[in-house]
């Protein structure tokens, strides 16, 4: 089967399942499809490889069910569900704030302009302030500028900021933020080197 | 025109970052929005629209024939007003179709090209210049002033903008992300750059009235089509096709959105 086929099949098999669900009436499952069979028509010049990331996990699905507000039953699911995903490193959860900076600062990797190889950056600047010299950073996450001033270096802040950058949803259901661990952007080094770049006393971002 | 646009980049870079009180957010923006208007009298783009008018009246293709009898939905040959009635349903093709993708239709209809010919080269590069961008640019300038009216009345259409509505808020990907994970709050910024919310009408209108626009950063006017295809990009979605039904769907919802805004493009951006 050619990989558009297959894609089409996938996107109708969610359709459906859509409206196999009670909730979901047929005018909104059919407008189900027919996204579902946009989708399946417009990337046709794309790699094969590529067409699965047009495929929904539950959770993006849910989300945008949801336009981003899910309900409570939904909401708690997914916190459940993304917290007992959650995975750590073996030891220990602070890695070098300076390498740290370099992941925040870098918006490369998975876009079709990216050679392929590019290790992907974290481009947290892209959303949230973090040290005060950097003053192109942008607002749609909360800033975080003194962010282990005010909370210090305790494992369990360390363990919850490690977390929160594997898997933003397993606290906020929905969040903007991109899960960098769970869908396999960023390494557990990189990870941790940005967990040091908001809790290591040394990092500008505490100064 | 890489150096010159390089050049003002950097003045903007600049003035951005010299403000008097320049770790606050709201003065970042007064400096970005005191450069649009430095500029804003003297639009590059009036060089792509000379370019397109004479492009629309040039005779080629095995028909010989000039883009002066085609159909933007207003009428054979009727240009202004046309743009901001776009896209809309076309009965000849049996879809809705947005500028870009009516102008290769014409092309394959009236001057007999092939659909490879009439897409050539349809996002420009270094080496290679855009008819379409060119056209775009002139038929977008004859719509200035006018109000965006795009139909919903055909089926079609009312079904591209419900579909381009699901596509807006469609998560998906590696990093999650939809339109809307940037274009629904109003006041934030990636970086310095400022993001329009589009789901609020006021912002939709002041957006979807300035594309096509040349942009600075890039020395050249684009279109939507490449607006959103490099939106996908930044969404690490695979590349959309030119002229694919999402794209479509996506500025039918815009436009939507935008309707009764003042057209005034092409527009001048970063």
């Amino acid at each position: 089967m050619n990989p558009i086929r297959k894609l089409s099949l996938v996107l109708a098999v969610i359709a459906v399942a859509g409206c196999a669900a009670p909730q979901v009436g047929s005018e909104a499952s059919s407008l189900d499809a027919r996204t579902a069979a946009a989708l399946a028509s417009s990337f046709t010049g794309a790699p094969p490889e590529w067409l699965q990331r047009l495929v929904q996990d539950d959770v993006q699905a849910q989300c945008s069910t949801a336009r981003g507000r899910p309900s409570g039953d939904v909401a708690g699911a997914i916190v459940l569900s993304q917290q007992a995903a959650l995975k750590y490193p073996d030891s220990g959860l602070m890695g070098d704030w300076k390498n740290g900076e370099k992941i925040a600062q870098s918006g490369v990797g998975l876009q079709f302009s990216d050679k392929p190889g590019t290790v992907p950056g974290g481009n947290c600047y892209a959303c949230h302030q973090i040290a005060k010299a950097e003053i192109a950073h942008g607002t749609i996450g909360p800033s975080l500028l003194g962010y282990g001033k005010l909370r210090g270096q305790s494992e369990a802040i360390q363990k919850y900021t490690y977390g929160k950058i594997y898997n933003a949803q397993a606290y906020v259901p929905c969040s903007l933020m991109p899960r960098f661990g769970h869908k396999g952007i960023l390494n557990e080094q990189q990870m941790k080197d940005l967990t040091a770049l908001l809790l290591d006393p040394a990092s500008p971002v505490n100064q | 025109m890489n150096r010159v646009a390089a050049v003002i980049t950097a003045t903007m870079l600049l003035i951005a970052t010299t403000g008097p009180a320049r770790a606050q957010g709201a003065s970042v923006e007064d400096s970005i929005a005191a450069y649009r208007e430095m500029l804003a009298d003297d639009n590059p783009a009036e060089l792509w629209e000379i370019k397109g008018k004479a492009f629309w009246a040039k005779k080629r293709g095995p028909k010989n024939a000039s883009l002066e009898a085609c159909n933007l939905g207003l009428g054979p040959g009727v240009v202004k007003g046309a743009f901001a009635q776009l896209p809309r349903f076309f009965a000849d093709s049996g879809r809705v179709q947005d500028l870009e993708m009516r102008l290769v239709s014409c092309m394959i209809d009236l001057q007999g090209l092939s659909r490879a010919e009439a897409e050539k080269n349809h996002f420009s590069t270094d080496n290679d210049a855009s008819d379409i961008e060119a056209l775009s640019a002139w038929i977008a300038s004859e719509s200035k002033g006018m109000p965006i009216a795009l139909p919903q009345s055909h089926p079609k259409e009312k079904e591209a903008y419900a579909v381009g509505e699901q596509l807006f808020h469609y998560r998906a990907g590696p990093y999650d992300f939809a339109c809307s994970t940037c274009h629904s709050s109003s006041g934030t910024r990636i970086r310095l750059q400022v993001l329009p919310n589009l789901t609020e009408p006021a912002e939709a209108k002041a957006i979807f009235a300035s594309w096509p626009a040349y942009r600075v950063s890039q020395g050249t006017v684009r279109t939507m089509e490449n607006r959103i295809t490099d939106c996908l990009r930044q969404q690490r979605m695979p590349m959309a096709d030119y002229g694919s039904q999402v794209i479509t769907d996506l500025t039918v919802y815009m436009g939507v959105q935008a309707a009764g805004g003042q057209m005034a493009a092409p527009g001048l951006k970063r």
